[in-house]
């Protein structure tokens, strides 16, 4: 089997294979069916250019894709078949809006001559998937398929990232025709901002230097973008501290002297207060999710707002903004970079040097809280603790990393991912991929796929919980299946659904109501799927267990039987102002009010 | 409140479902919707009459859509708005005569009469047209169809479809001499759309 001469009639599939290849893709992730058949008859022609995963769930096709792409930067493709294949693909393409994360989704469809007809597997797909796509397409024709294909790519990868969907009938991908390549891209309502104003590029230097309490909260764009060394220089030439969002961890790296850690819902008091206290926050591509205002009218009272982000729409959405840059993270920190090197350098040394007393003031506050409350580290007990697990991992990626040995972590959607955010040290970029925004439980251990087949030489942490766990499981057949050894599945284990049953615990007079959970042995049913499991059950266990999974060639599966009720702490109830966090059980942290 | 917005999209299937599906989203009511073909081809325009509390969000994220080209809040614009009824009433032979000289002297015209009905047509601002049907109210309305609104900006300025491929974005203010453009952005980030720099 070998693809057709470059002028010779050949089929929609045929052609759908090669615009992939044309877009730089060469790893698929998908499952067969009716609509999408012509697709899969043409791809043994180009496997040495295309792999295809055949994954055991669509909405595992649809997160390996995310964490392909979210972890190296590029379109993750998915591909399913029409009616159910399509609709399994829901989930991951709206957990991809609500991250920005460039996915290609591509179904088949029934054949154009029965479209409306309720015909077998027929799904309206391009109407569902409207408010979850950045654009979307419905090809009928085989001669439009290159120029969508192109348009989707162009699409997904450029402006603020996101999943478009090509739904193509089967007798579009069954018809013949010979394909015209170089039609240039027809998208006249599309022309995203990516150079920030140059006014407002100077006016958001002189508000920097003019603070006192200044603050940096870097999001998801700081990594999109690939912002990182810009943000640092232009935090270390200000002597701004930095907080990073949870999309933004990795973003800067958390070492640094300037480095605060996570705000929000679940960040730490000292960033919140901080939040309250500032009088300039700079957000560069950080979307103001509810996650990190709390309660959006009491968010920052003190401050002006600068507010950098490629998507318009997304400024002043949540928070009022003094100041808005529409462009590219990378880009715009470049143009502030070359406006401040035009200012008077003892300026911005004595600014500098001023804002070392507000540093030390948020470090003060960081050592009375993390200090004082006990929960927001170990508590003392015996029994094996979440922090046990967190705490070994961390310093088996610190001992990794120092001998040069590249790993990425994939979370999943609960306490225990608050817990991977709020324990582990972030270093770089794209090493930290959770499902933010969407919240998707079932997203680590098929994401965990995506980002060992991107970085095979890297080793893969997917942390999970028993919960999200038993979502999506099955494709640890897939990961067997494509002789994948870098994926070390870590669930911590309490028994819950953990993060409603603390919330039940804290709000709800600890009802808890649908919240206890059972589950297989996760050892064994590792091993019926033919890698590696180990029940962790003692502290003293805990290291070894991560060592050696680190060491073997293979998939592995530590199921970590953590103390159950443990809650994340601090958190701030919902609807409340950041400025309001309990740090335990009934105890808020001393002094709120903010 | 009731806002009026004019956008331009790309004449493409799909695009009113990208359009509704935005507004519909936040549980906003459309109180009337008009497509059609505007000066360039291949162009929609929309009319959109909307009773919204947070407006410029809408807009903002109806710019961000692919195939719309230009969004425009017109309610505080000087505008020409127009809307058309047809209003079918009872019209015995011996009420006819009555009904014609009512019909003149509201601006409108007679569009078709039959046995026992006529049908009457006004085409004019909204507030005409509402004060029309209310006229024709003790007539009898047999039945009645309202085209939804259309506006346009006064001036003599190319109005919202001076360039029907403005860029949602920083760009968007400079492509319309007249009309409110809804620039992408929030009010500080106005005077950047101008091109001031």
């Amino acid at each position: 089997m070998s693809a057709p001469a470059p002028d010779a009639r050949r089929t929609g599939a045929q052609i759908m294979c090669e615009a992939l290849i044309r877009e730089g893709v060469n790893i698929i992730f998908g499952i067969p069916g009716g609509a999408i058949m012509p697709f899969y008859h043409a791809l043994p022609e180009y496997k040495d250019r295309l792999h295809h995963v055949l994954c055991r769930h669509e909405q595992g096709a649809g997160h390996a894709a995310e964490g392909y792409a979210r972890s190296t930067g590029r379109v993750g493709v998915c591909v399913a078949t029409s009616g159910p294949g399509a609709t399994n693909l829901v989930t991951p393409i709206a957990d991809a809006w609500m991250d920005s994360t460039p996915l290609v989704a591509i179904t088949g469809q029934v054949s154009s001559l029965v479209l409306g007809r309720d015909a077998f597997q027929e799904t309206d797909i391009t109407g569902i998937s409207v408010p979850i796509t950045k654009h979307n397409y419905l090809v009928k024709r085989v001669e439009e398929i290159p120029a969508v294909m192109h348009e989707a790519f162009h699409l997904a990868s450029t402006g603020r990232p996101g999943p478009v969907l090509v739904d193509i009938t089967k007798d579009a991908q069954q018809a013949h025709t010979i394909p015209t390549w170089d039609a240039p891209l027809s998208l006249p309502g599309y022309k995203p901002t990516l150079e920030g104003h140059k006014r407002q590029v100077r006016e958001a230097v002189a508000v920097m230097l003019s603070a006192e309490r200044p603050l940096i909260l870097a999001g998801n764009g700081v990594i999109q973008s690939g912002a990182s060394a810009e943000l640092r220089e232009w935090a270390e030439l200000l002597g701004v501290p930095v907080i990073t969002t949870l999309h933004g961890l990795g973003g800067f790296p958390e070492e640094h002297p300037l480095s605060l850690g996570m705000p929000g819902m679940h960040g730490w008091v000292h960033v919140n207060r901080a939040i309250q206290e500032c009088d300039v926050l700079f957000n560069i591509g950080g979307r103001f999710d509810d996650r990190v205002t709390g309660k959006a009218s009491s968010f920052a009272p003190r401050a002006r707002v600068i507010h950098v982000d490629i998507d318009p729409s997304e400024i002043g959405k949540n928070v009022a903004v003094a100041v808005p840059i529409v462009g590219d993270a990378r880009r715009v920190l470049r143009a502030l970079l070359d406006d401040l090197a035009h200012r008077p350098g003892p300026a911005v040394e004595a600014r500098r040097a001023a804002r070392a007393t507000w540093l030390t003031h948020i470090r003060d506050m960081q050592d009375r809280f993390q200090g004082r409350h006990k929960e927001l580290n170990r508590p003392e007990t015996t029994s094996l603790m979440p922090h046990d697990v967190y705490a070994a991992l961390n310093r088996a990626f610190i001992e990794h990393s120092a001998r040069g040995e590249g790993y990425r972590v994939v979370s999943d959607v609960g306490q225990h991912q608050m817990w991977a955010a709020q324990l582990l040290d972030w270093r770089r970029p794209r090493t930290h991929i959770t499902s933010g925004g969407a919240g998707t439980m079932g997203f680590a251990v098929p994401a965990a796929l995506g980002v060992a087949l991107a970085h095979p030489d890297e080793t893969v942490w997917a942390i999970v919980g028993d919960g999200g766990f038993q979502m999506t499981n099955q494709e640890i057949a897939t990961m067997v299946q494509e002789k994948v050894r870098n994926v070390k599945i870590a669930i911590v284990n309490n028994g819950y659904l953990g993060m409603v049953r603390q919330w039940q615990e804290l709000f709800e007079g600890k009802r808890y109501s649908g919240t206890p959970l059972t589950g297989p042995d996760f050892a064994a049913l590792a091993k019926a799927y033919g890698v590696r499991g180990v029940t962790v059950e003692q502290v003293g266990d805990v290291d070894p267990a991560i060592a050696s999974a680190w060491a073997h060639d293979g998939v592995v599966l530590l199921d970590f039987r953590v103390e159950r009720e443990v809650n994340v702490f601090p958190i701030v109830p919902q609807g409340q102002s950041i400025g309001q966090m309990l740090v335990a059980v009934g105890e808020h942290a001393e002094g709120d009010d903010t | 409140m009731t806002h009026t917005i004019v956008a331009l999209v790309q004449d493409h299937p799909g695009v009113l479902h990208r359009v509704i599906s935005l507004i519909r989203r936040r549980g906003y009511n459309i109180e009337s919707l008009t497509v059609g073909h505007s000066e360039t081809p291949g162009v929609s325009r929309m009319t959109l009459v909307v009773e919204a509390e947070n407006v410029e969000q809408v807009t903002k994220q109806l710019n961000r859509l692919i195939e719309v080209l230009k969004v425009f809040d017109v309610t505080n614009d000087p505008t020409v708005e127009r809307e058309t009824v047809l209003v079918k009433v009872q019209a015995p032979a011996s009420a006819r005569a009555g009904l014609i000289a009512l019909t003149e002297s509201a601006g409108a015209r007679v569009a078709d009469v039959g046995s026992n009905t006529m049908v009457l047509e006004v085409t004019d601002l909204p507030e005409k047209v509402e004060a029309f049907i209310d006229l024709c109210r003790p007539l009898g309305i047999k039945e009645m169809i309202r085209s939804g609104r259309i506006a346009m900006t006064r001036g003599s300025g190319g109005g919202a479809g001076a360039r029907a491929t403005g860029t949602p974005g920083g760009a968007a203010g400079r492509a319309a001499p007249t009309g409110q453009p809804v620039d992408s952005s929030p009010r500080p980030y106005r005077a950047q759309a101008d091109g001031d720099e």
